[in-house]
C-alpha cells in the first residue's frame, strides 16, 4: 500500500472512456512526456462504456471503417499503451481542489494503494455521463424489479451474458434504448414496443431503421409509461399518449404485459467532481462552460466527451477531447516557461509582478445559443488562443425542416446556412475562421439561430 | 444466547397433539419450535419491542413475512420525530408520543442511528387560521410538550428563510426531530438479535390458534408455539387480531406517497416543515432527512390493498403542489425518486396497545400509524412491561445495551477511510458513486448480524443506490456482490425477495 | 400495386439513413426484377432504396461464451455484411458456440457462417482466467 504517497503529474485524466484517452494520446503528442501523463479510471479496464457497445458504427469519420465499440476503445488503448502513459485503474477520484498555487490536487482510492493526494500541474475531466434514471422520470406505480436503463441492460447481456428479460418495453428512443431493442431481439426476447414522449425520436436515424423497423418494433411517438405493474417483478406497464405539452391523455391508456422496461431518457453529464471544485456548469448541457480550449472558468481544468455535453458519435468525443489534450499540453508548457523566465528575471533583480497572466487581457467573445439552437460548446472564444479555424457544436430544441441556421456577429448577420433538416437527436457544427473573427472590429458577441421556421 | 426459560422436551404439551393427528402431524409438532414470546413482525415497533424483551430471561422470537426486516410500513414513510402536540391528549398517541421523542436522542447514541432535533414548524398561510394554531400549541401544552411557541411572520423567516413568504405564522416545537427509519428499526433489531432474539424472515403466520398453555402459530411448512404473542403485524395487525378474538379490529391501509429530492436541494429547509390543515385537505410536509436530501409527502388516500404501495400520478401532483406553499421553490427538476408507504389506520383512531381481552396472553400493537415511529421506543417500553407482568423474568446480567452501525465511509474524513482502508482494501473500492458506498460496506452490510440479503437490503444498510442516479450504475456491482458473498448465482438475487429477481435466464 | 409497362409492381416504404436528412422512400419492385425509388432528394437515396430491396445486408454482432475466460463472453461481428435473411440463422449458430480463452481481438470465431462465406470474429481481446 502506497499509503501517504503523493503522486505528480503534469495532467491528470480523470476517466479512461474514450475522450480521456484520446485526450491522453492528444498531450502526448503535443510535447508531454508520457511519465508526466496520468489517466485515472475507476473502472477495471479502459474504453469507459464502449467495452459494452459491442454493436458496429463508431470510427466512420476517425478510421474511415465501420468499428464496434470495443475494437474502437482498442485502438485507442493500444495507442496510450504504446506511448507508456501510466494509468491508475479501479481507482476513484473523491475530491479535486483547485489550490491557491496553481496546482490541482485531488483524493484518490484504489484497493492497491489506499487513499493518497495526486498533484497535477493540469486535469482532464472526462467523467462521462450516467443515465437519467426512473425517479428523476417521477413515472407513478409500483417499484418491483426488472426496471433497468438501458446501459444496465447492455452490461448484462454484453457483458455477463445473461438476460434481463423476456419480454420487455424501452421507454425512450435514445441510442442506447434502440440498440439495446435490436440486442434483446436478437438475444430471443420479444421487444413489444419502444414508447418515445417526444414527437420525435433522440436517436439516430440509421439506429431507427436498422434496430427498430428491421425487426418490426413499433416506435410510439408522443408515448410515455404512466403506470408500472407487478410487486416483486414487472408485469406490465400501461402506456399513454401525450399532448403538446407531454401530459398524458386520458382515455388514451394502453396496458402492455411485460416484464422488463428499459429506460433509455437521456444522459446526464456526471459532474459532482466538476461542481465540487469550483467549475462553472451549463444549465443548458449539465456540463461545464468552456472556452476554445475545452478550458472551464478554473485555468487549467479542461474537460471533453459526455462529462462536457452529451455527443451522438464518439468520433466526435474523440476529436474534442484531442483539442482539450492539447491545449492542456499547451498550458503546462507555458506555465514551465513563465516559471523559468521568472526565475530568470529573478536572477536579473527584475520585478515579475507585472507579467500578463496567460489568458487575460485579451479578446474575449461570448458565443450564444438563441432561438432553437440549446447550447453551444465552446461557448467562449479568446481571439488570441484561437487555431485559424475552430468547430462550434451545437444542438437545437427541436426539429427544423428548411430553415437556415444564421450567425451573428454582434448585431450583423453574417452568415446563412441552408439547413434540410436539423434534429435535437445529431449533433450539429459550423466551423469559425480566424481571420473572419480579427477583422470583425470590436466583435463581442457571436450568435447561433434559427431563422425561417 | 440466553438460557430460556422453556424446556422444549419437558413441555411438549400431550394435550396439544390432536389424536387424530397422522404420523407427519406428529413429528411435526415434535419439531415445533417453542417460545415464551413471539412476536409477529420485524417493523419498528415489532423490533423495538423485540430489543425491549431481549433483555430479560425469556425465550423470544421475531416471524417476519418479507425476506427482510423493515419493509412494511417502516420503510416508507415520513422519517419524523414528532413532538408530540398533535395527538390528542388522553390518548395512547400522546403519551407515547412524548415518551418517545424523549428517549431517542439517547437512544440513538445507544444504536448508533441517523437522528437529528432539527425542530419543526407547522405554518398557517392565513390570518382566520390563527386560532387553530393557538389550539395546536394549548393541546401540545396539555400533552406536556416544552418549547412550543408562536412565532411571527418575521421570526419565522428570520428561522427558516426557505418558506415561502405566503406564510403569516407558525406553532415551532423545538423538540421535534428527524430520524432515518430503517437505520432506528434495523439498530432495534440487530441488537435484539445480538441479545439472543431469533428472528425468522420469509416466514408468514397462516394461521394462530389458541392452545391451553399459549397459541400455534402456523406458517406454510413450519408450526411454532409461544406462551404469549404480540402482533405487531402493521397493515395486517387486523388479520391477526381477528384470528384469535371475538372482538374484531379493523384496520384500513392509508396510502401516503412522497417524493424525495436530489442533495443539492436538500437544504432548501432546515426544520420540519407541516402545514395546518387547509381548505385543501391536510397538508404535506417538507423535510430534510438525516442523509441530507428533501422529503416532500405524504398523500393520505385510504385503500383496501394491503400491500398497494404503488404511486400514482394525481398523488405525487398533489405532493408537489401542496409541498410548494410551504416553500419559495420547489424544484421538482430535481425529484431522485417517489414512494408510496401504508399506514395502519385502526377505525377507533388511537394505537391499540395491550392484551385482548377474550384472548389470553395475546398483545397487540395495532393501528400504529404516525406517529407510531417517533412512538417506537416507548412502545417498546410499555410492551415489555405487559410481558412482565404476565411472566415476569429476571434481566439478563449478559445483555448488550450498545450497538455499532456500519462505519460509513461517505461520512468519515481522509484519515479516518486510510484506516479502514487498511484494515480492509474493500474500503477503497468504490461501488456507488452518488452515495460513496464501498465494497466494504456493502460486505459488513451483508455479514453483520440480521445481514442483507437483497439488493434492497444492502441499499437501506449502506445507501448505495440512495442517490440521484438511483442504482443506475451500482445495481449490477451490488447484485455481483451479494451472489459472491452469499455463495449464489446472480440470477438469484432478489431486489427485496420472493420473484423480484433481475435476470430472466 | 402500381403499374409500369404493363408489369405490377410492389412498393415498399422505406427510411433512408445515408444522411440525418431521413428522406421516406417509396421504393417499387417489379415482377421482372427492376426497381425504382422515389421520394429520394439524392443519389445515395436511390441507391440506398435498390439494396435495400434486391440485396439487403447487415453487419451482425453479438457475444459468444468464453471458456477459462476472465469473463464470461466474448463480444463479435460478421467480418462484413450478410444477407439480413441470415441473421436468423447466423444467431442461432453464434448461440451454440463457444471460445477458449484468450481470445484475441480479430480471432476467427467461426469461419463462413451460415454459408455467407463471411467469417465472425472476436471484437475484443478476452484474457484466460488464472
Amino acid at each position: 500500500m502506497r499509503g501517504n504517497m503523493f503522486e505528480k503529474a503534469d495532467i491528470a485524466i480523470v476517466g479512461g472512456g474514450p475522450a480521456g484517452l484520446a485526450a491522453a494520446a492528444a498531450a502526448c503528442m503535443e510535447g508531454i512526456e508520457a511519465e508526466k501523463i496520468l489517466i485515472i479510471e475507476r473502472g477495471g479496464e479502459l474504453g469507459g462504456i464502449l467495452n459494452q457497445c459491442i454493436h458496429n458504427g463508431f470510427g466512420l469519420h476517425t478510421f474511415k471503417e465501420e468499428l464496434t465499440g470495443p475494437e474502437y476503445a482498442a485502438r485507442y488503448i493500444e495507442q496510450v499503451e504504446e506511448m507508456g502513459i501510466p494509468c491508475l485503474l479501479n481507482t476513484i477520484v473523491t475530491d479535486i481542489r483547485a489550490d491557491a498555487d496553481g496546482k490541482k490536487r485531488m483524493t484518490v482510492m484504489n484497493r492497491t494503494d489506499g487513499l493518497f493526494e495526486i498533484e497535477a500541474g493540469a486535469v482532464i475531466l472526462a467523467m462521462g455521463c450516467r443515465e437519467r434514471p426512473r425517479g428523476a422520470l417521477n413515472i407513478p406505480g409500483y417499484r418491483p424489479a426488472g426496471i433497468y436503463s438501458a446501459g444496465t441492460a447492455q452490461h448484462y447481456v454484453n457483458i455477463e451474458g445473461r438476460m434481463p428479460g423476456k419480454e420487455a418495453v424501452i421507454l425512450g428512443s435514445g441510442d442506447i434504448g434502440l440498440i439495446m431493442a435490436r440486442r434483446m431481439t436478437l438475444e430471443g426476447a420479444k421487444v413489444k414496443l419502444v414508447a418515445e414522449l417526444m414527437p420525435y425520436s433522440g436517436g439516430l436515424k440509421r439506429n431507427i431503421v436498422q434496430c427498430l423497423d428491421d425487426y418490426g418494433i413499433p416506435l410510439k411517438l408522443s408515448h410515455t409509461v404512466v403506470d408500472i405493474d407487478g410487486k416483486e417483478r414487472v408485469k406490465g406497464v400501461t402506456i399513454a399518449k401525450v399532448d403538446e405539452k407531454r401530459r398524458p391523455i386520458p382515455g388514451t391508456e394502453e396496458y402492455i404485459g411485460c416484464d422488463t422496461l428499459l429506460l433509455s431518457c437521456g444522459l446526464i453529464p456526471e459532474n459532482e467532481l466538476s461542481a465540487g471544485m469550483g467549475v462553472n456548469l451549463n444549465p443548458a448541457t449539465s456540463g461545464p462552460v468552456v472556452n476554445e480550449s475545452m478550458e472551464t472558468n478554473i485555468s487549467g481544468v479542461f474537460a471533453c466527451g459526455n462529462v462536457l455535453h452529451v455527443h451522438d458519435l464518439v468520433d466526435y468525443v474523440s476529436e474534442e477531447a484531442a483539442n482539450a489534450g492539447r491545449h492542456a499540453a499547451s498550458y503546462i508548457q507555458q506555465e514551465a516557461e513563465e516559471k523559468r523566465k521568472k526565475t530568470q528575471e529573478g536572477r536579473l533583480g527584475i520585478d515579475g509582478s507585472c507579467t500578463v497572466k496567460r489568458g487575460m487581457g485579451c479578446q474575449e467573445i461570448t458565443i450564444k445559443a438563441e432561438n432553437g439552437i440549446r447550447y453551444t460548446v465552446p461557448s467562449v472564444i479568446r481571439l488570441a488562443h484561437m487555431r485559424e479555424e475552430e468547430l462550434i457544436r451545437f444542438r437545437t430544441g427541436d426539429i427544423y425542416k428548411d430553415v437556415s441556421l444564421a450567425v451573428r456577429f454582434n448585431d450583423t448577420v453574417v452568415m446563412r446556412f441552408h439547413k434540410k433538416i436539423m434534429a435535437p437527436g445529431e449533433m450539429e457544427q459550423i466551423r469559425l475562421k480566424k481571420p473572419k473573427l480579427e477583422a470583425f472590429e470590436g466583435l463581442r458577441e457571436i450568435t447561433l439561430f434559427i431563422e425561417g421556421q | 444466547m440466553a438460557k430460556p426459560l422453556f424446556n422444549q422436551e419437558e413441555n411438549l404439551n400431550i394435550e396439544e397433539r390432536d389424536i387424530s393427528a397422522g404420523a407427519d402431524d406428529v413429528m411435526r409438532e415434535r419439531k415445533m419450535k417453542k417460545y415464551d414470546v413471539m412476536i409477529i413482525g420485524a417493523g419498528v415497533s415489532g423490533s423495538a419491542i423485540a430489543r425491549e424483551l431481549s433483555a430479560y430471561d425469556r425465550k423470544t422470537a421475531v416471524l417476519e413475512r418479507a425476506s427482510d426486516i423493515c419493509e412494511g410500513t417502516s420503510k416508507a414513510n415520513s422519517g419524523i420525530v414528532h413532538a408530540g402536540y398533535d395527538a390528542e391528549p388522553g390518548t395512547k398517541k400522546a403519551a407515547l408520543n412524548l415518551r418517545g421523542n424523549t428517549l431517542m436522542e439517547k437512544l440513538a447514541k445507544q444504536l448508533d442511528f441517523p437522528f437529528r432535533r432539527n425542530g419543526s414548524l407547522v405554518l398557517c398561510f392565513e390570518e382566520k387560521d390563527r386560532g387553530r394554531l393557538e389550539k395546536l400549541l394549548e393541546k401540545g401544552k396539555k400533552n406536556g410538550v416544552e418549547g412550543l411557541r408562536i412565532l411571527e411572520k418575521e421570526e419565522l423567516l428570520q428561522l427558516e428563510p426557505g418558506l415561502s413568504s405566503k406564510a403569516a405564522a407558525a406553532l415551532y416545537a423545538p423538540s421535534g426531530g428527524i430520524v432515518c427509519p430503517f437505520g432506528l428499526t434495523a439498530a432495534l433489531a440487530e441488537n435484539a438479535y445480538v441479545n439472543g432474539v431469533d428472528f425468522y424472515l420469509n416466514t408468514e403466520v397462516k394461521a394462530v390458534k389458541k392452545t391451553a398453555e399459549g397459541y400455534r402459530l402456523e406458517t406454510a411448512d413450519e408450526v411454532f408455539f409461544s406462551r404469549i404473542v404480540v402482533n405487531a403485524a402493521g397493515v395486517y395487525a387486523d388479520e391477526l387480531h381477528n384470528m384469535v378474538s371475538g372482538k374484531k379490529l379493523h384496520i384500513t391501509p392509508r396510502k401516503g406517497e412522497y417524493c424525495l429530492f436530489d442533495k443539492t436541494v436538500g437544504d432548501s429547509v432546515s426544520h420540519t416543515v407541516f402545514q395546518l390543515p387547509t381548505e385543501y385537505g391536510k397538508g404535506v410536509l417538507v423535510t430534510p432527512t438525516v442523509h441530507g436530501n428533501l422529503l416532500v409527502g405524504p398523500t393520505a388516500m385510504d385503500i383496501e390493498e394491503k400491500e398497494g404501495v404503488n404511486t400514482t400520478a394525481p398523488g405525487l401532483k398533489d405532493v408537489l403542489e401542496k409541498g410548494g406553499l410551504s416553500v419559495r421553490a420547489l424544484p421538482a427538476g430535481k425529484v431522485i425518486t417517489s414512494f408510496a408507504g401504508l399506514r395502519a389506520h385502526e377505525d377507533g383512531g388511537d394505537f391499540v396497545i395491550g392484551e385482548v381481552k377474550d384472548a389470553k396472553g395475546f398483545i397487540d400493537v395495532a393501528g400504529i400509524e404516525s406517529p407510531g415511529l417517533t412512538c417506537a421506543p416507548a412502545i417498546g417500553e410499555y410492551v415489555a412491561a405487559i410481558v412482565q407482568e404476565m411472566m415476569p423474568a429476571a434481566r439478563k446480567r449478559n445483555f448488550v445495551a450498545e450497538r455499532k452501525g456500519i462505519a460509513l465511509i461517505a461520512g468519515m474524513d481522509n484519515r479516518e477511510r486510510q484506516e479502514k482502508i487498511r484494515e480492509n482494501p474493500a474500503y477503497a473500492n468504490v461501488i456507488c458513486r452518488c452515495e460513496l458506498v464501498t465494497e466494504g460496506e456493502i460486505m459488513d452490510a451483508i455479514h453483520r448480524p440480521l445481514g442483507a440479503v437483497t439488493l434492497d437490503g444492502v441499499k437501506r444498510r449502506t445507501r448505495a443506490g440512495m442517490g440521484r442516479c438511483q442504482a443506475g450504475f451500482c445495481s449490477a456491482k451490488t447484485v455481483e456482490i451479494l451472489a459472491r458473498e452469499l455463495g449464489k448465482d446472480i440470477g438469484e438475487i432478489t431486489k427485496a425477495g420472493g420473484g423480484s429477481v433481475f435476470l430472466s435466464d | 400495386m402500381k403499374e409500369k409497362d404493363g408489369t405490377k409492381g410492389e412498393i415498399t416504404e422505406l427510411t433512408c439513413i445515408r444522411c440525418p436528412i431521413g428522406c421516406m422512400l417509396s421504393v417499387t419492385l417489379y415482377a421482372d426484377g427492376a426497381v425504382s425509388v422515389e421520394g429520394n432528394t439524392c443519389s445515395r437515396g436511390e441507391e440506398y432504396g435498390k439494396k435495400e430491396l434486391t440485396n439487403p445486408t447487415r453487419i451482425v454482432t453479438t457475444v459468444v461464451k468464453v471458456r477459462n475466460g476472465d469473463r464470461p463472453v466474448a463480444p463479435v461481428k460478421t467480418k462484413g455484411d450478410i444477407p439480413k435473411g441470415k441473421i436468423g440463422d447466423c444467431m442461432k449458430l453464434l448461440k451454440k458456440a463457444e471460445a477458449e480463452a484468450p481470445v484475441r481481438l480479430g480471432d476467427v470465431i467461426l469461419a463462413d457462417i451460415a454459408g455467407t462465406g463471411v467469417d465472425v470474429v472476436a471484437t475484443r481481446s478476452i484474457k484466460r482466467r488464472n
